[in-house]
C-alpha cells in the first residue's frame, strides 16, 4: 500500500492531543489546518473514529465552514474583504484589480504555487477600508497600487 | 529615567504600518543614544490618524499622527519626547476633540494600558467590579444588572439582566458563560478593540458573569479572522489564572470560574447564538428551533448565559460603579453607552462610544467630518449587512432601539457604514440577498431558497426585465422572508434590501 501524500503522523497527534476537549470537532480541525495549512480528505476516517461520529458527520462540519479547506493553500494566501464597508470604498475595484494581478479568480492558486486568494466578510478593519489580509496580517485604505507593493513585499520577505 | 513612547498594537493601526514605526523610533532611539520604554498599547479609536504615537510628558500624554516611519527622524529632531511642537502634533491627546467629548465606560482603559499587562489593567480600576461581586449574593449581581438597564449590545438589545436571571434560577448542576465574539457585522470593530485593546476586561466581565448564575465554565467564541485577538486573549486568560484571578479558587473566594477561547472557522451565521452554541458544540452551525431558549437549554443542553463581547465588557463597571451609574447614560429605554463604529467612505473614522441619543448627523459630520472622498453622503447602513439603509432625510434621528425601530431600521451593534453618492442602491441591494445565500445554513427554506431567488430577481430589476413585475415579486418574497426565517439572516436581510428600494427608488428604474 503506498503511504499518503500528507503526515499522517501530524495529524494523528493533533486529534490526540484534543479528542477529549468537550466539542473538539473543530480545535481538531483547526489543529490539523495549522499544522498542514489543510485538512486532507484522507483525515476524515480518522476524525470519525477518534469522535465517534459517522465520515459524513465530519465531512459536513468541514464543508459548513469557509475558512477549512481539503486541499493545500499556496504559500500566501490572500483574503480581499467583500464586504460594505470596503464596497463603499472601491472594494469592487481593488477585488477586481486583485484578480487580474494575480490571474486567477477566488479559491484558486497561482500556477507558481505562491498566492492562494480567497473571499472574506469583514476583517473587523472598517475604520481603514478597503482591507486585505495576506496570512492573517490585515493591512488597510489597500489602492490597487498599494496591493501591488504588498505583493513585492511579500514575495522578497519568502 | 526612561521616557514612555506609546506605538500601537491594535491590528487596525498595524494595518497601516504601526509596526514599522514602531521599529523605526526604536532604533532611531538606539542610533541617538536616547533612552526611551517603548509601550505597545491599544488603539484610541481615531484611525485617521493612526498609527498614532503618544508620549509621557509633564502635561500628559502627548500624541503625534499619522506618524510613517520616513516621519521618525524630524520628530526626534523637533524633540518630541518632550512633547516639542511638529507638523504632525495632535496635542494632549485627551484634549482631541474627537475623543474630549466622548464618554468612555465600557472603553475606559483602551488604548490608554499595555492591553496584556495585569498590572496596567489593575492600576486602572480593573478587577474592581469583580472584588464588589464576591460580596454579594447572586441575586445581588444579578440585579445591579437588571437595574443598570443593560441591553444585548450584539444587536439584539435583549435586557442582559433578564437573561442572567433566567440562567441563574434554572436548574442544573453545570451551567456555562459563553461569549459571541463572532463579529461578523461589516462596519463593526469593537468587540476587536475590546479583545485586542482591554482583554482582561471581557474576562472580568465573564468572571462576573460566572458568580452571578453559578456557572464555572466559559467559553469565548472568536472569529478566526481576528488573530490578534485570540493571541490577546489568551495571554489574559493565562495571566489571570497566574494571579488567581481565574481558576478553582478565585482570588481566596473558593469559588471556581475558568475560561477558554474558541475559534471559529468563516461562518457568519454562527454570530447567531444557538448556531453558534451548535459550533461550539462540534456540530455545523445550523441554527436551532427556540424555544427552548439557551437560558434553559444551552451548551451541551445545559442552562447559558450567552452575551456579546461589548455587554459581558459593559459589567465589570456596572459592578464597580453600581446599576445606577450606569443607568444614567443615555434615553429611554436605551440605557448607559453604545460603542458607535464609524467606517466605510468617511473621512475621520473610528470608535465613538456615547451615551445613547447623539444622532447620526453628530456622527457624520461632527466627529466624522463628511465623506472621505469629499463628495455628499447618499446614506448609511446601520448595525451591519442586516441592517438597514438610512437616507439624509433621517439623519437627525438619535440613536435609540426604539426611535430607530420606529424608522424601520436597527441599531444592531452600533455599526455605521458610510456610501457617498456614487454608491447604487440596487447593486446594494442584490449584494444583500448574495450574503444572505452565501452564509445561510440552509435549515430554513425561505432563507436558503428565497435569497437566491432574491439575486436572481435582483438581476432582473437591473437588467430592466419586466421591472414592475419583478419588483413586485421582491416585495413579496422579502415579505416571505421576514415572517417565515428561523433566525435573524433570512429574517433582516430584507431590511436592507426594502429601506433601498423604499428610500431610493431610483437606483432600481422606479420613476
Amino acid at each position: 500500500m503506498s503511504q499518503p501524500d500528507w503526515d499522517k503522523n501530524t495529524v494523528a497527534q493533533v486529534i490526540e492531543s484534543l479528542k477529549d476537549k468537550p466539542g473538539a470537532m473543530l480545535p481538531i480541525l483547526h489543529g490539523i489546518q495549522d499544522a498542514l495549512g489543510y485538512i486532507p480528505k484522507g483525515s476524515v476516517p480518522l476524525i470519525a473514529n477518534a469522535l465517534n461520529v459517522s465520515r459524513a458527520e465530519v465531512h459536513g462540519v468541514i464543508t459548513f465552514y469557509h475558512y477549512f479547506r481539503d486541499t493545500p493553500p499556496g504559500q500566501h494566501t490572500i483574503h480581499v474583504c467583500r464586504a460594505e464597508s470596503c464596497q463603499s470604498m472601491n472594494g469592487t475595484g481593488l477585488e477586481a484589480h486583485a484578480k487580474a494581478k494575480l490571474g486567477i479568480d477566488y479559491h484558486e492558486t497561482t500556477a507558481d504555487g505562491a498566492f492562494s486568494l480567497e473571499p472574506v466578510y469583514c476583517l473587523g478593519n472598517c475604520g481603514c477600508s478597503p482591507a486585505i489580509s495576506v496570512d492573517g496580517e490585515v493591512y488597510g485604505r489597500v489602492s490597487p497600487e498599494r496591493f501591488d507593493e504588498i505583493l513585492d513585499e511579500v514575495r522578497a520577505q519568502a | 529615567m526612561s521616557i514612555k513612547v506609546f506605538v500601537p498594537r491594535d491590528s487596525s493601526a498595524l494595518s497601516l504600518g504601526a509596526e514599522k514605526t514602531a521599529k523605526a523610533i526604536a532604533s532611531e532611539a538606539a542610533k541617538r543614544e536616547l533612552d526611551i520604554e517603548l509601550v505597545r498599547n491599544g488603539s484610541r479609536g481615531l484611525f485617521y490618524l493612526e498609527p498614532l504615537v503618544e508620549v509621557i510628558t509633564a502635561k500628559g500624554r502627548v500624541a503625534y499622527g499619522p506618524v510613517q516611519p520616513k516621519d521618525v527622524p524630524s520628530l526626534f529632531d523637533a524633540d518630541f519626547l518632550k512633547g516639542g511642537s511638529h507638523p504632525l502634533s495632535q496635542g494632549l491627546t485627551e484634549e482631541i476633540e474627537y475623543l474630549k467629548k466622548q464618554e468612555r465606560l465600557t472603553n475606559a482603559r483602551v488604548g490608554i494600558t499595555d492591553p496584556v499587562s495585569l498590572q496596567d489593567y489593575l492600576a486602572h480600576d480593573g478587577y474592581k467590579g469583580l472584588k464588589n461581586a464576591l460580596n454579594m449574593e447572586p441575586a445581588e449581581i444579578v440585579k445591579q444588572v437588571t437595574d443598570s438597564g443593560l441591553r444585548g449590545r450584539g444587536g439584539a438589545a435583549f435586557p442582559t439582566g433578564i437573561k442572567w436571571n433566567t440562567v441563574l434560577n434554572a436548574q442544573g448542576e453545570q451551567k456555562y458563560i459563553v461569549c459571541n465574539a463572532d463579529e461578523g457585522d461589516s462596519g463593526t470593530f469593537s468587540d476587536r478593540m475590546i479583545m485586542e485593546d482591554d482583554p482582561f476586561v471581557l474576562v472580568e466581565g465573564m468572571t462576573i458573569a460566572g458568580l452571578a448564575v453559578g456557572a464555572n465554565q466559559g467559553y469565548i467564541y472568536l472569529r478566526v479572522e481576528y488573530p490578534h485577538a485570540h493571541k490577546n486573549l489568551n495571554a489574559a486568560i493565562a495571566a489571570a489564572e497566574q494571579a488567581g484571578y481565574l481558576g478553582d479558587n478565585i482570588c481566596g473566594s473558593g469559588k471556581a470560574f475558568n475560561l477558554e477561547v474558541r475559534l471559529g472557522a468563516g461562518a457568519y451565521v454562527c454570530g447567531e447564538e444557538t448556531s453558534l452554541l451548535e459550533s461550539l458544540e462540534g456540530k455545523r452551525g445550523l441554527v436551532r428551533y427556540k424555544p427552548p431558549l439557551p437560558a434553559i437549554k444551552g451548551l451541551f443542553g445545559k442552562p447559558t448565559v450567552i452575551n456579546n463581547v461589548i455587554s459581558l465588557a459593559s459589567v465589570p463597571i456596572i459592578l464597580d460603579k453600581g446599576g445606577e451609574y450606569y443607568k444614567n447614560f443615555g434615553m429611554g429605554r436605551s440605557r448607559g453607552t453604545l460603542p458607535i463604529q464609524l467606517a466605510g467612505n468617511i473621512k475621520r473614522p473610528g470608535l465613538i462610544e456615547k451615551a445613547f441619543g447623539i444622532t447620526l448627523r453628530e456622527l457624520l459630520y461632527d466627529y466624522g467630518g463628511g465623506s472621505a472622498t469629499g463628495r455628499p453622503i447618499k446614506a448609511v447602513q446601520v448595525g451591519g449587512p442586516l441592517g438597514s439603509f438610512v437616507p439624509e432625510s433621517q439623519f437627525d434621528t438619535p440613536l435609540d432601539y426604539e426611535a430607530f425601530a420606529a424608522n424601520w431600521a436597527v441599531l444592531g451593534h452600533g455599526g455605521v457604514v458610510v456610501f457617498d453618492d456614487t454608491v447604487n442602491m440596487a447593486t446594494m441591494a442584490r449584494y444583500a440577498m448574495e450574503f444572505c445565500a452565501i452564509e445561510s445554513c440552509g435549515k430554513c427554506t425561505p432563507c436558503r431558497i428565497g435569497s437566491t431567488r432574491g439575486v436572481e430577481v435582483m438581476d432582473k430589476i437591473i437588467n430592466n426585465q419586466d421591472r414592475a413585475k419583478n419588483i413586485a415579486l421582491l416585495r413579496d418574497l422579502s415579505d416571505v422572508m421576514l415572517n417565515s426565517s428561523l433566525c435573524a439572516l433570512g429574517g433582516m436581510t430584507p431590511y436592507p434590501v426594502l429601506s433601498a428600494l423604499n428610500h431610493f427608488p431610483g437606483d432600481f428604474g422606479v420613476e
